[in-house]
Parts: structure tokens; C-alpha cells; sequence
């Protein structure tokens, strides 16, 4: 009886769902909610920052009067929540005010880095998701057997290694051993293709390297997971062969899931890519973010960390809306 | 829990896996300790004119940056990867695991609460969030195990809380709220000893995040200061050695792989553990 009922609660549920858009739309708007969270958490960075900013900036020997005029200009008179939504708004409108330590405009200093970031990323996914879905596919087919295990093994291996062993032990390799490829990687503007292969090679081998077994270790779990339905096993009594198996029944409705596992590794590469631009001395977003760490250029951080954390927030919101749109039944959560 | 595990295995004794994996876990908290003792010359010291020299006998693992043996160095060092790792690693998995209890435990109000914030916290991406928390607050050693613990606790606590809930349903738990024993009570006699092994396991886990995370941040150059390195630390001083392949690069690199991939080993293969939870 009890049971009766619930599969009639189920079934009014099911009914009840709401339509696919409103759902996607629901998953934007919590990801932008979760943006405006991040934006208070990064914002709060400065607050805590001691010191007088505008001091900073003029140094020891200004004026009281350039000292007011700039604190004015910089809103630092007003409270924390006023000075929050100037930044968000300048933010909104590409203009994230100016460096500390350079005075240069950080939508400039943003822009070229940001263009060579998103090429080494692109890079780095090209070549990264056709080897690790093979390899992920090949591991689900021939799951249990050596060629599994060593798999599993080397993903373990690769995702408690830092990124810069791999990144130094390659450049030792190629690098100084082999002397094949450039240490660093400085693209001249106007540089030939073969050059630009050279200059990439070890940085994107090394990115590949950090998010390849994550992705091929989740690619094997979206698939084994629908090897354990039951009309999989329905196909084992029938007599199918373990490939057939594998691409034909399980591969098809396993898309989503896979196609999730992928864009969620490539969230891993955030963190990556910070160490292997620095290894390279890449001239790409993120070492223009460590090196302002250093110098503690607070604006030019914060507007680096938005950018970063956007990205991620969008990879998974892209895995989450997949997922979605791949498997009916999270439509009824 | 355990449909991934081959039956009869179950009760098995540890795998050669597990006890090489452990021996070597030991013996990086042991070197952690006693690493001082044990070094031929002090951290400091210059003890020889060849700046990156190869492995020899004098010095087995070669000389750094500034002529300095490398086996002290790194002997040092372990105190710093592991001194550091390991508080951050206790207070995440600490906080985690008890709020984690918490929301399953008290109801919906403080678990929806929690959850948004944790959900918040776990949208970061790990080594950003620390950099614009160093670029704020410095790096000194608090600042960077607070970091690392409330970069972890969310990843502790979903996996408790998911195991929490799990265990709130059963009956034995029923049964307490029955008898009318309280919530801490319940939380601690009746749900804790039953997740001893998924939060072991998740443990292990979030010490190799934090490890490798602040491993990150010293090879940046804003984790650890000098004059004290840890293994991050030192691959970063003795990056310049790299075209000299001198082993003062890859050394202590190798050294936070074995610790990281050990514990890796150590926690997969543990016998009669659950299957293995993979949180952010």
C-alpha cells in the first residue's frame, strides 16, 4: 500500500516537472548567484588589506591635498558596500580601475594575457580530450585486465603529482637532454607554425598531462556505471561482445555523463595552468596574476581572480547543464 | 557500499600495496621529526664551492643554489610539507566531519544553510582563492594552514554529510531518537564510530589536496618564506640548476610525489574500506 502510493507520488512529480528551460534557467541563475558570492569573497581581499591605499600609490612625500583629492577619486571615503558596488560596476563595463604598482589600466594589462591564456587552454583541450576519451572508452572495455589497472595506476599517480614535476622533468628531458624544444616559451609575433609548435609543446604536454587522467579515470566511471544497468545485462545474456557492448549500448546513453566528466577536468586546468606559465615564463593571465601576488597589486589580483573564477563557474555550469539535458531523471530532483 | 570490491577480498588482510604504501607514509612522518637528527650538516650551512653539484658521495643528492647539501635540505624540509599539511588536514577534515554530522543530524534549516555555504566555498577554484588570500594577508604559516583547511572543509563535508544521512535513516539511529538520547549524543555514539573509514579515507585524501596546494604556492614563491623552505620551495630556489640538470630541481619534487602517491596507494588499497568517495 505504502509502496503504491509513493510510486503515485512518483508518477504525479514526474507530471509535475517543470520544463527543461526553466530548469537550465534555474542552474544560471544559482551560477550567477554563486558569481555575486565569489565577487564579495574576492572584493573582501582589499578590505583586509592594511594601510592606506592612496598613500601607496603617491608615496611618502604627497601632498595632504593630492592624498584627498585621490582617496576621493578612488571612492575611499565611502564604506565598504558603496566602494563594492563601484567595483562591480566598473567590473561589468571592462573597467577595473588601475594597477598599483604601474598606474597602466588593468583592462589593458588583461586583455593580450588573457588572448594568450585562452590559446594555451584551447591548445591543451584539443589535444587532451580524443587521447583521454580513448583511453577512458578503452579502460570500460577492458575493465578489470592489466591494461585497467595500469591505467588506474597512473591516474593515482597523476593527480597526486604536482604539476611542477612534470613540468620540470619535462623541460629536462627536451629540453636540456634531447635539446629538441625551448625551456621557455616566448611567441614572438609573426612566428612560423613550426615555431609556434615548438614554443607550445611543453607547456601543453604538461597541462595535458594534469587534467588527462582525471578526465579518462570519470570517463570510465560515466561508463562503467551504465555497464551496471540492467539492459546492459540483458545484452551480456544475449550473447554481445564486450566492444559491441561497450560503443553500441553502453557508449550512447553514457554521452552525458561523459561530456560532463570532460568539462569538469577541464576546470582542473585552472589550477595548471597558474604553474605551468610560471614554469615557461608564459605570457599568459595567470603569471600576470602571480606576479601581481608579489608585487601585491590588489586591483589587478582581484580583476585576475574574477576572470578565473568565472571560468570555472561557466565549466561547471556547462557540465551541469549537460548532465541535465543527458539524463531525465535529474529533471526531477 | 562495497559493490566495487571482489568478494572475499573483504576481509582480507592488508594488501603488500598497503603495507609498502604505509612503510613509506611512516617513515615521511618519521623523517618530518626526526629529519633534523638524522641530517649530515645543518639546513643552513654551505658545505661545499660547487653550486648544484651532481649526486656523490659526499653529498648524496647533490648541492643547491648556493652550494648547500641537499639531503639535509630536504631532510629539513620535511618539516615544513608535512608540519604544515597536517594541521590544515586535521582542522578541514575536522570541521567537515562535524558540520557534516551537524546538518544530518539537526534538520533542515541548518543543513540548507550550511550546504549554500559550502557550495559557495567549493565554487572557488582551489589555488586562485589562495592566491588572492596571500595577496591579502601575506603567506605566514597561519595564514596559509587557515587557507588550506577552509579551501578543504567543504570537499570533508559533503562526503560526511552524505555519509551522515545515510546512517540518520537506520534503524539503530532510529532506535537512539527513541530512547531519547540527544543530538550530540547520537552524533558521537551512534554515527561517528560507523564513518570512521570514509573519513580515514577522505583524509587521506584532502592531506594530499593541501600538500600538493601548498607545495604550489612555495614553488610560486608565496607559500613558505625563506629562510625556510619547504619541498615546493626548494624545486622554486633551484629552478635556475634545471639546464645544469642538477638534482637540487628534481629531487625535492620526487620527494612530494612519493609522500602524495603513498598516501594515494596507502588509502586505495586499505581493506574493508568503503568505496572510495571522490568529493571536489
Amino acid at each position: 500500500m505504502a509502496d503504491a502510493i509513493a510510486l503515485l507520488a512518483a508518477g504525479r512529480r514526474r507530471f509535475a516537472a517543470p520544463p527543461l528551460a526553466v530548469l537550465v534557467l534555474r542552474r544560471i541563475a544559482v551560477s550567477l548567484l554563486l558569481l555575486f558570492a565569489v565577487s564579495v569573497l574576492v572584493f573582501a581581499g582589499t578590505e583586509m588589506l592594511p594601510g592606506d591605499v592612496a598613500q601607496m600609490i603617491l608615496g611618502q612625500g604627497a601632498t595632504p591635498q593630492a592624498l584627498a583629492g585621490l582617496r576621493a577619486a578612488l571612492h575611499l571615503n565611502e564604506p565598504a558596500w558603496l566602494r563594492y558596488l563601484h567595483w562591480l560596476w566598473g567590473l561589468l563595463h571592462g573597467n577595473a580601475g588601475h594597477s598599483l604598482v604601474n598606474g597602466m589600466s588593468i583592462a589593458t594589462l588583461v586583455g593580450r594575457r588573457l588572448v594568450n591564456s585562452l590559446w594555451l587552454a584551447l591548445f591543451t583541450t584539443v589535444v587532451t580530450v580524443p587521447l583521454a576519451l580513448t583511453v577512458g572508452i578503452t579502460a570500460a572495455i577492458w575493465r578489470g585486465t592489466a591494461y585497467d589497472r595500469v591505467v588506474n595506476m597512473l591516474t593515482i599517480a597523476t593527480v597526486s603529482v604536482p604539476e611542477f614535476l612534470f613540468a620540470t622533468v619535462a623541460v629536462l628531458i627536451f629540453a636540456v637532454r634531447l635539446r629538441w624544444l625551448p625551456a621557455l616559451s616566448l611567441v614572438m609575433r609573426g612566428a612560423s607554425f613550426a615555431e609556434l609548435l615548438r614554443a607550445y609543446a611543453l607547456p601543453v604536454a604538461t597541462l595535458s598531462l594534469a587534467i588527462f587522467a582525471q578526465m579518462a579515470r570519470m570517463t570510465r566511471a560515466a561508463l562503467v556505471n551504465t555497464l551496471s544497468s540492467s539492459y546492459v545485462e540483458m545484452a551480456v545474456l544475449k550473447g554481445v561482445r564486450p566492444v559491441r557492448l561497450v560503443l553500441r549500448h553502453a557508449l550512447p546513453n553514457a554521452l552525458g555523463p561523459v561530456a560532463n566528466a570532460v568539462a569538469l577536468s577541464l576546470s582542473f586546468l585552472l589550477g595548471g595552468v597558474v604553474i605551468v606559465e610560471t614554469v615557461f615564463s608564459y605570457p599568459g593571465l595567470a603569471k600576470l596574476m602571480v606576479d601581481a601576488v608579489s608585487t601585491r597589486d590588489m586591483p589587478l589580483v582581484q580583476a585576475c581572480a574574477m576572470i578565473f573564477c568565472t571560468a570555472y563557474l561557466l565549466l561547471v555550469l556547462v557540465a551541469d547543464i549537460i548532465a541535465l539535458l543527458a539524463n531525465p531523471r535529474l529533471r526531477h530532483r | 557500499m562495497n559493490h566495487d570490491t571482489p568478494r572475499g577480498r573483504r576481509r582480507a588482510r592488508p594488501s603488500p600495496v598497503a603495507l609498502a604504501a604505509g612503510t613509506v607514509v611512516v617513515a615521511c612522518f618519521a623523517l618530518a621529526v626526526f629529519g633534523p637528527v638524522l641530517a649530515p650538516h645543518a639546513e643552513g650551512t654551505i658545505v661545499s664551492r660547487n653550486i648544484f653539484a651532481p649526486m656523490s658521495a659526499a653529498f648524496p643528492l647533490g648541492t643547491d643554489y648556493l652550494g648547500r647539501d641537499m639531503l639535509s635540505r630536504v631532510l629539513y624540509g620535511a618539516r615544513f610539507t608535512i608540519g604544515v599539511a597536517l594541521p590544515a588536514t586535521l582542522l578541514a577534515s575536522g570541521t567537515g566531519t562535524l558540520l557534516g554530522m551537524l546538518a544530518a543530524v539537526r534538520g533542515r534549516t541548518l543543513d540548507a544553510v550550511l550546504s549554500r555555504a559550502m557550495d559557495t566555498l567549493i565554487s572557488l577554484p582551489t589555488l586562485i582563492f589562495s592566491l588572492v588570500v596571500v595577496a591579502a594577508l601575506g603567506s605566514s604559516i597561519t595564514v596559509l594552514v587557515l587557507t588550506a583547511a577552509v579551501i578543504y572543509t567543504p570537499g570533508s563535508y559533503r562526503i560526511a554529510r552524505s555519509v551522515a544521512v545515510d546512517l540518520s535513516a537506520t534503524d539503530f539511529v532510529k532506535a537512539a531518537r527513541a530512547r531519547g538520547e540527544g543530538g550530540l549524543a547520537i552524533m558521537l555514539g551512534e554515527i561517528l564510530p560507523n564513518m570512521v573509514m570514509p573519513v580515514l579515507t577522505d583524509f587521506g585524501l584532502r592531506f594530499v589536496f593541501i600538500v600538493l596546494l601548498l607545495s604550489s604556492l612555495s614553488f610560486l614563491g608565496l607559500g613558505i618564506q625563506p629562510p625556510y623552505s619547504d619541498w615546493g620551495g626548494m624545486v622554486r630556489e633551484n629552478i635556475e640548476g634545471l639546464s645544469a640538470g642538477a638534482p637540487a630541481v628534481i629531487v625535492p619534487a620526487v620527494a612530494i610525489a612519493i609522500l602524495t602517491v603513498s598516501v594515494n596507494l596507502l588509502i586505495d588499497n586499505l581493506p574493508g574500506r568503503g568505496s572510495r568517495h571522490r568529493g571536489a
